[in-house]
């Protein structure tokens, strides 16, 4: 039985030991990626493997007070830390620093401190702490639109400073709310957004509509196994796009072929909306009307990609999505990265041994990329212990947060860790290929004090409310 | 209880699922996939190349003909290339902005990633201030090359040229890389595997600035420069300058052998070039010059490749032939008429009738189309008569490649029965059709080296050795290595060589050419010739040797509209052989000597005869 007043007694000891192993072994690749000759000391506090011992350090002293300050603290205060870093993030415009493009940093001395990575913790608190209140009703508009208010108000302010990749993050507290009962279609549609949208970035978007067309049949068939209505609806589609080609053929028209296959999915599903209607069978009408939302998200996509996104926007999610491959000019960091990994092999070159990220061929190699230095000289088996690692983290962390009775402290936990996943499956899967280039850090690894300090508070302030799972929180 | 419970399933699952992915993935990557491994490789290898000195080309006294002097080459790696003041860098380099742009695109086409020359062959007072400023112009480094240096300005077309390799050669020989030097003509081609040594390679792992970071591997295949051997060559650069010295504004060609050793002394192709002009920066202007000048070609190599009929030289062939068939002796007389004679008439005036050492003498044209046709009439048939005739002449070196290292030497032409049996019929011609082979003349081409040839083969009484530029190598230990060549019998004995000599020696000592060439301390032997020329004034032709007993040189001068080859071929013979033998020229012949060089035979009037 556990002492219950003591709070040392009650911290979840594997939580904390895997996170100091990630960040030990974040130092030591660290070390690895820009060693330097001439500094051959890790403890050389010139460079960055001296000054991330000194993040370190005050990481550990920011999780001791974390676990020292009272976890109804957190609970009470939800909402004015909340307020007071999103009025920081506010004044960042007026009062910060541009790093890479970004006017992100708010500059305090000699340390950088990045608002939008404390947002990521504040805005966990304040999610959970609406949550968790009695009024709460997750399908009340006024509920989700207040939830939606607490997370797009901070994911606005970070799109405007310019720092795409934290702005992103947030979206990942779709996980949270579906885990405290959000309608699972919800998901299913966020799902089927990014599907279309990948397919209409990859294919032409006449192809997408095809694609679409045909699915959406196939689904119906599967549903209802009417081979003839199929065929006959089919019959309709394609009569209706010939009509329409037909005429332009004869006129010697130059319109758009898309343009044809539009109205045809239009007018077509307007028939069978109605037919279905009439007939009542509602899971027809919902499948109609996923098509044809899906077939104009499709087109608008197309458009907005086109037309109103920035070339370098559009340079990079072609890249992620393997239509171009100029491997000197957007793929070159990520083909760079592959390279640094792949040429680990199974056991790795060896500590210090690695070429690639030492030799700058990786860009951001100790920050974004620090992944290719453990692919490099630790191999395969050093990013399965990685993966390993986070894993363990992550399983652990909803065990943690399923185990406590206050539902504050479940939410803020299932937050941390579903912010961590994200920042792990972006950041290891654009150093493999998987995923677009957006540059956020792999929590507890890469180098900085900003955002391991902004990691350790959103962790510890979990470990500190999981020590008190036996008091009772709620108010 | 919360009734949500279950999709922590759901969510652990998608954490599950991404983590499985990246697993799978980064196995294909790390370990199926070993494209990238050969990537990582190629990312960070550089190979640098140091290259060799070009072996040096000595004569025969130890005195360098080439040697190298050194020079830069600026390169470029296009993709490291940054945004710099292209006029600046103009000035440094003495360099067309034009010519930087376009060198510039040449290289971005060839590769982004591989060096390519912009400048070649920077001397190295550019060099150094280059050297200070090439750190503003990233992308851009120096590579240190050695280029040729001639000092005696002599012996271009022996000695030959190196130039840049060519693409298709690249493809063919992969010891060459784009921007390489090949000996291209003369002796650097044909020398050219001991001359280049062989290139060494350092493997240094770089940056992604291309910054040198260290040796890969700990420098395991490495390999160092091996420097280009030696040629010892047995030309005398002294000689062979002041050969062409006496050449000044003439064409022709002088080759020089010693006889006993088949060693060339003197090769000259007049006009010729300063060999100097085809190094450094203005070699290509000036190459374009040299290759354009189609009246002087003085890039031909004229001993090799220049073919006449040899006239009355080639007399002294047909008479060791006749003697040697038994279808004459030495004391067999024939009558001539002079200007009257009949079917050839004879172009000097002298006793008659004579036998074969004042024939030799006189050069006396009817005498020798006597012995030709008794030649041609001792076989059975003329076809017979005239196989046994070109046999014996083919032993000469005639109407075949004499074997030099020189690649352009061309064959000459002895013509064949096949030949006339085509032009006149089988059995329709008989020595009295082809008469004018007996004075040298008609279908017979050959080659100044050749000619030279036959004089050290008369000079050995018999036999000559392959006539050779280089005698011995020096490899890098400084050690030779004789070159070893073949020696070749004619069949005809020594007995009628001394016979043909004695006309030879009378030929200097009891015509008008004892006045000009005839030297108080040795014995010269020689024959003039006078190679009709149907285009203009007449060729002329001599061939020598000296001194007669254990002969040092035999020696070939062929100059084109001269006239009689007693006019101007005799005297600059004469003059080379002093100058071979004594070292210098005597007092009573500066004024011979002073004529030979003035005159000035390139504008003769192309008379239509």
């Amino acid at each position: 039985m556990p002492n219950r007043n003591n709070v040392w007694a009650n911290i979840d000891w594997i939580t904390v030991s895997i996170y100091l192993a990630m960040m030990f072994i974040g130092w030591i690749n660290i070390y690895a990626a820009v060693y330097n000759e001439e500094h051959k000391s890790i403890f050389d506090f010139s460079q960055q493997y001296g000054k991330q011992l000194i993040w370190i350090l005050a990481a550990i002293f920011i999780a001791t007070l974390m676990i020292n300050i009272d976890s109804k603290f957190f609970v009470a205060f939800s909402f004015p830390i909340y307020v007071i870093i999103l009025l920081l993030l506010a004044l960042v415009p007026f009062i910060g620093t541009e790093i890479n493009g970004a006017k992100s940093w708010i500059q305090i001395g000699n340390f950088l401190l990045q608002p939008s990575e404390f947002m990521k913790m504040a805005t966990s608190l304040a999610i959970a702490r609406y949550i968790s209140s009695y009024n709460f009703k997750m399908h009340s508009y006024k509920s989700l639109l207040t939830l939606a208010g607490i997370i797009f108000i901070p994911v606005g302010l970070i799109f405007l400073q310019n720092d795409t990749g934290s702005a992103i993050v947030f979206g990942v507290f779709l996980l949270v709310l579906y885990r405290e009962g959000l309608n699972g279609i919800v998901l299913f549609f966020s799902f089927l957004i990014a599907l279309v949208f990948i397919f209409t970035m990859v294919l032409d978007p006449f192809v997408t509509v095809l694609v679409l067309t045909i699915v959406a049949f196939l689904i119906n068939y599967l549903i209802r196994k009417k081979t003839k209505r199929n065929l006959i609806g089919m019959g309709i589609f394609a009569a209706i796009y010939g009509i329409f080609w037909l005429i332009n053929f004869l006129v010697q028209g130059n319109i758009d072929p898309l343009f044809f296959l539009l109205t045809a999915a239009v007018l077509s599903s307007t028939i069978f909306f109605l037919w279905a209607m009439l007939l009542r069978k509602r899971s027809l009408a919902l499948l109609i009307g996923i098509y044809l939302g899906s077939v104009l998200f499709a087109v608008s996509v197309d458009h907005v990609f086109d037309n109103i996104m920035e070339p370098h926007q559009r340079a990079r999610i072609n890249e992620l999505l393997g239509i171009q491959s100029d491997l000197h000019g957007a793929g070159y960091h990520v083909n760079q990265s592959k390279i640094a990994i792949g040429s680990g092999g199974f056991f790795g070159k060896g500590f210090l041994q690695g070429t690639q990220t030492k030799f700058d061929f990786v860009p951001e190699q100790s920050t974004d990329f620090i992944f290719c230095t453990v692919g490099e000289e630790w191999g395969f088996l050093g990013t399965t212990l990685v993966i390993a690692l986070f894993m363990g983290l992550l399983m652990r962390l909803i065990y943690l947060a399923e185990r406590n009775r206050s539902k504050f402290s479940r939410v803020y936990g299932y937050c941390v860790a579903t912010i961590l996943f994200f920042h792990f499956a972006i950041n290891i899967g654009m150093t493999i290929g998987l995923a677009p280039v957006i540059g956020i850090p792999l929590p507890f690894f890469s180098y900085g004090g900003s955002s391991l300090w902004s990691f350790t508070l959103l962790l510890f302030v979990f470990v500190r409310l999981d020590a008190s799972r036996f008091e009772q929180l709620s108010y | 209880m919360d009734t949500f419970s279950k999709r922590k399933y759901i969510i652990a699952g998608i954490m599950l699922g991404i983590a499985a992915i990246f697993v799978l993935r980064l196995f294909t990557i790390q370990i199926t996939n070993k494209t990238y491994k050969q990537f990582a490789t190629r990312n960070v290898l550089r190979k640098v190349i140091t290259f060799p000195a070009r072996g040096l080309i000595y004569d025969r006294n130890n005195e360098l003909m080439v040697y190298n002097k050194a020079a830069y080459d600026l390169l470029v790696v296009p993709r490291e290339v940054k945004p710099f003041d292209t006029l600046s860098l103009c000035n440094i380099v003495q360099l067309d902005k034009k010519d930087l742009i376009d060198a510039l695109n040449k290289a971005k086409q060839f590769s982004r990633y591989k060096p390519s020359i912009v400048a070649g062959q920077i001397s190295p007072d550019i060099y150094a201030p280059l050297q200070e400023k090439l750190y503003k112009y990233p992308g851009f480094f120096v590579q240190s090359r050695t280029l040729r240096e001639y000092p005696s300005k002599s012996a271009a077309q022996v000695l030959g040229f190196v130039g840049e390799v060519n693409q298709s050669l690249i493809e063919k020989d992969n010891y060459y890389r784009s921007g390489d030097y090949i000996g291209v003509t003369g002796l650097e081609k044909a020398y050219e595997n001991e001359l280049r040594g062989i290139k060494g390679v350092n493997n240094y792992m770089v940056d992604v600035h291309n910054r040198i970071k260290g040796k890969y591997n700990d420098g395991i295949s490495d390999t160092t420069a091996v420097l280009g051997q030696n040629l010892l060559t047995g030309l005398h650069a002294e000689v062979q300058a002041y050969a062409e010295l006496l050449m000044t504004n003439k064409r022709g060609a002088i080759v020089a052998i010693e006889p006993a050793t088949g060693e060339i002394l003197v090769m000259v192709s007049a006009p010729s070039y300063d060999p100097n002009l085809l190094v450094g920066r203005q070699r290509s202007v000036n190459y374009g010059l040299l290759v354009s000048d189609s009246i002087n070609k003085p890039m031909w190599n004229r001993a090799v490749i220049g073919t006449f009929p040899p006239g009355s030289t080639f007399k002294l062939v047909n008479a060791l032939v006749a003697l040697e068939e038994h279808a004459i002796t030495p004391f067999d007389r024939f009558s001539c008429s002079g200007k009257g004679s009949s079917p050839i008439k004879c172009t000097h005036s002298h006793v008659s009738p004579i036998a074969m050492r004042e024939a030799i003498r006189e050069s006396c044209n009817s005498y020798f189309w006597n012995l030709f046709r008794s030649l041609i009439s001792h076989s059975p048939t003329s076809a017979e008569g005239f196989e046994v005739w070109r046999s014996h002449v083919m032993k000469f070196g005639f109407g075949q490649k004499v074997g030099t290292e020189l690649s352009s030497e061309v064959k000459g032409n002895i013509p064949e029965v096949a030949y006339y049996d085509k032009y006149f019929g089988q059995k329709k011609w008989t020595s009295m059709t082809i008469r004018s082979l007996s004075i040298g003349q008609g279908e017979l081409l050959i080659t100044p080296i050749q000619l030279a040839n036959m004089a050290a083969t008369i000079a050995n009484r018999g036999y000559y050795i392959t006539p050779h530029l280089v005698k011995a190598i020096q490899d890098t230990n400084r050690v030779y290595r004789e070159l070893k060549y073949e020696k070749k019998l004619t069949g005809i004995d020594a007995e009628y060589y001394n016979i043909v000599i004695e006309g030879m020696q009378a030929v200097i000592e009891e015509t008008r050419l004892s006045q000009s060439i005839r030297m108080d301390s040795v014995i010269i032997c020689g024959k003039t010739g006078t190679v009709q020329n149907p285009h203009g004034a007449d060729h002329s032709a001599f061939v020598a040797f000296a001194p007669k007993n254990n002969p040092k040189i035999a020696i070939a001068v062929f100059i084109q509209n001269a006239g009689f080859g007693a006019t101007y071929a005799a005297p600059i013979a004469g003059l080379i052989m002093e100058k071979f033998l004594t070292d210098s020229i005597s007092p009573k012949r500066k004024e011979i000597e002073q004529r030979m060089i003035e005159t000035d035979l390139m504008n003769v009037i192309q008379v239509n005869k």
